[in-house]
């Protein structure tokens, strides 16, 4: 007998917290029906991912390829034309335009028709013969630095090699000297879409996270039913549960479509494991569905949850790695992405996905996302159940 | 057909509910100088401090020659000097350092016999960009550091010599290329921003049939809610413009009034498919995710913003022709940097004036058929 009211107990502990469940899995339910009343919705909401892929899979890379060069040759012997046949070898470079004069060159590379202008002097050949040094000019067009920056590198590059190969034999000390052998680890062909395809899932959860979240706790606001919400017996915890759940679920589903389309369409390898991954991404939603609420309690209509989740959305982006190296930064900013769990995020899946690191090596992140999102999340609800 | 006087009542009405929503339009103007000062602070392709490992088993003067070449280029930081390669892999693991420079034994009696001296560079390859830029210095380094040892073998110039000199960025400073890209995407961004959610909103709280009830023609509407619009574009043009300049130094070499009416025309246009886009959606939540797909994306990474066009793979590349602020990404940057003016930027120009058509035709087509 002395034992019943402590089972008793027990026992409503458990009806409750399965009525709880149930009211939460009955709000889930609504919200993705809501969502997904609007088929074109659905079809967005897939379509971004795609778009991102592709763009992040063949579009960024700060690498050059056929970049269009105007050749202005003066000498017209063999030895220029051999020199601009070198030039385009390696296929960085494309001849776009030929002259004589100096003058077309300025004219083509203020319209932009050509980023790199190679001009020959009177005399190359001659001066190659002689062994006297000759030279070429290589003009850039400097608007975009990176590209002007590799496409200076490659062309001093080339002109040194057909320099050591059309020395006359008496000059040949000039061709020994340093031998430099490159190698690149984690990502042996340097190609930037091994480290750009994976982040993209970082970018995606976000979004997601951050604009659906927002704008659908707002809508309901403007519209008022977030109040008929409040006056029904869910409770506070229940309604942000069922709230974000959701989004939380398509969050997951844009980690599978980028972790499956990286590994079968762009032949990304996965280095380390699935779970991990998972686990990482579960802990990540937590900071951008407590981001996604917390706009969401400072905003009173969907235009300035909109604007809202820009402002915050564009320095966590920018701030996270994901399209410029933390390294760079002035050390002030290195130390404010220590508070971005994108950076932590991006981070883990990076080292995962290329290098196959473990828990031992990723603690630090796990803990990191675990930390801030737990914190955003505790603070976005204590706001939202005060302005609710 | 377009009476004045009830478009500049519609506008009205767009402006009182603008100031209404003031915080909506402190963010138009805080987006912006927040987006300016990242960039212009926080992010740079300009690589710097590389963290590099040297292991030197030569241990000579010529080695240690080499390695001074290497700090003196003022792109790499020292900070390990392990004694043997094999620890080289744990340092890059940890990311403790990026590059990582092998000497090997008999470095500078190879140097001193004429014969090839082989060096190891080991970079970590997991960010392609980087590591492509810190092989370039890396390269530089070593170049700098082999004609001087040839010099003083042989003194012989090299066979050729390339002279490259750098057009309209003479620095090669990420800053000029990204500031008046970014006047381009910002306007993009808010324009479509902006306006993407007024008709959806409309539709959402059921004053559309009011709207369309009053003797308005479609086109007073479009263009009287774009007007309160242009007039937050243009001011955030000038604002983001005069930021660059003042505060980040950015050279302005060519006419600001060409600037400004090159902006009209294509916020114009950016304004009219936020329109078009609001009104299709009719809701703000599906009208936010059709603008950020339809302009932000595009706008960010199709534009030649930052990556450069000629490197995409063809489908894509025919894409861009489509995104219109490719060609005003072109205006800005020879405006800014290059000063140039309407006799280069001519076809740049005619696209201004079709974007703007083709937005505010598509804007009051679309309005057209909702209202009946």
């Amino acid at each position: 007998m002395s034992a019943a009211p402590g089972l008793r107990r027990a026992a409503d502990r458990r009806a409750d917290w399965g009525a709880s469940l149930e009211r939460i899995r009955e709000m889930v339910r609504k919200e993705l029906r809501q969502i997904f009343r609007d088929p074109r919705l659905a079809r967005v909401v897939l379509v971004a991912p795609i778009f991102q892929l592709l763009a992040f899979g063949y579009a960024v890379s700060t690498d050059i390829r056929d970049t269009p060069t105007f050749v202005v040759d003066h000498d017209h012997t063999r030895a220029s034309r051999d020199l601009v046949a070198a030039f385009v070898a390696p296929g960085y470079f494309k001849v776009s335009g030929r002259s004589e004069r100096s003058a077309d060159l300025v004219d083509v590379l203020n319209h932009g028709r050509a980023v790199v202008g190679l001009e020959i002097p009177v005399g190359f050949e001659r001066d190659l013969r002689r062994g006297s040094g000759a030279r070429v000019q290589v003009l850039l067009d400097g608007t975009n630095s990176n590209t002007a920056l590799v496409a200076q590198g490659y062309a001093e590059r080339i002109v040194a090699a057909f320099g050591a190969a059309a020395a006359p034999a008496g000059a040949a000390g000039a061709a020994a000297g340093v031998d430099l052998r490159e190698r690149a680890w984690f990502n042996p062909a340097l190609a930037s879409r091994n480290y750009n395809v994976p982040a993209v899932v970082g970018s995606l959860v976000l979004l997601v996270c951050l604009l659906l979240t927002s704008l659908a706790v707002v809508r309901e606001r403007e519209i008022g039913t977030l109040e008929q919400l409040q006056v029904s017996p869910l409770r506070a915890w229940e309604l942000v549960a069922g709230k974000t759940i959701p989004f939380a679920l398509i969050g997951l589903a844009d980690m599978f479509t980028v972790t499956g389309m990286a590994v079968l369409w762009f032949r990304i390898p996965l280095v380390g494991s699935l779970p991990l991954l998972l686990l990482a991404t579960v802990l990540f939603l937590l900071s951008g569905l407590g981001l996604g609420l917390l706009v969401s309690t400072f905003s009173m209509t969907q235009q300035e949850a909109f604007l809202s989740t820009f402002l915050v959305m564009m320095p966590t982006m920018l701030l996270s790695g994901f399209m410029f190296p933390v390294s760079s930064m002035p050390k002030l900013f290195q130390w404010i992405t220590l508070l971005n769990p994108l950076r932590h995020y991006l981070k883990i899946v990076r080292s995962v996905f290329l290098k196959g690191s473990g828990l031992d090596a990723l603690w630090p992140e796990y803990a990191g996302l675990l930390a801030l999102g737990s914190a955003v999340l505790v603070i976005a609800a204590v706001r939202f159940r005060r302005s609710a | 057909m377009v009476d004045p006087v009830r478009l500049l009542a519609v506008s009205r009405k767009e402006v009182l509910q603008l100031r209404r929503d003031a915080r909506s339009l402190i963010l138009a103007f805080l987006l912006p100088v927040l987006l300016l000062v990242m960039f212009g602070y926080a992010i740079t392709w300009d690589v710097n401090d590389i963290p590099l490992a040297v292991v030197d088993q030569d241990a000579s003067a010529r080695s240690r020659e080499l390695v001074d070449a290497f700090r003196a280029s003022g792109y790499f930081d020292l900070v390990a000097r392990p004694a043997r390669a094999s620890e080289v892999e744990g340092l890059m693991d940890r990311g403790r350092v990026r590059l990582a420079l092998v000497i090997p034994p008999h470095f500078a009696a190879d140097l001193g016999a004429g014969r090839p001296a082989p060096l190891q560079v080991l970079v970590d390859g997991g960010d392609a960009n980087t590591a492509t830029i810190a092989l370039g210095y890396a390269q530089g380094a070593v170049r700098s550091f082999s004609a001087r040892a040839q010099l003083r073998a042989v003194p012989l110039r090299p066979a050729v010599e390339a002279r490259s000199r750098v057009w309209f960025n003479e620095q090669l400073t990420s800053r000029n290329m990204i500031v008046p890209g970014l006047v381009a995407v910002i306007m993009m961004i808010i324009a479509a921003m902006l306006t993407s959610l007024t008709i959806a909103r409309e539709w959402e709280r059921g004053t559309m049939e009011q709207l369309a009830a009053t003797p308005v023609h479609p086109l007073e509407v479009v263009l009287g809610k774009l007007l309160p619009y242009l007039g937050i574009g243009l001011a955030d043009v000038v604002v983001t413009s005069l930021l660059g300049v003042v505060l980040f130094g950015v050279p302005f070499r060519g006419s600001p009034a060409l600037l400004m009416v090159l902006a009209t025309l294509f916020l114009l246009g950016a304004l009219g498919l936020g329109i078009f886009i609001s009104a299709v959606a009719r809701s703000q939540l599906l009208a936010t995710q059709m603008s950020m797909i339809a302009t932000f994306l595009p706008g960010f990474l199709l534009s030649g913003f930052m990556f450069s066009i000629d490197v995409m793979p063809v489908p894509l590349r025919v894409i861009t022709y489509v995104v219109p602020a490719r060609y005003f990404l072109v205006v800005t940057r020879g405006i800014f940097l290059k000063g140039v003016g309407l006799e280069v930027l001519r076809v740049q120009g005619l696209m201004m004036i079709a974007f703007a058509a083709a937005g505010l035709f598509l804007a009051t087509r679309v309005f057209h058929k909702e209202i009946r």
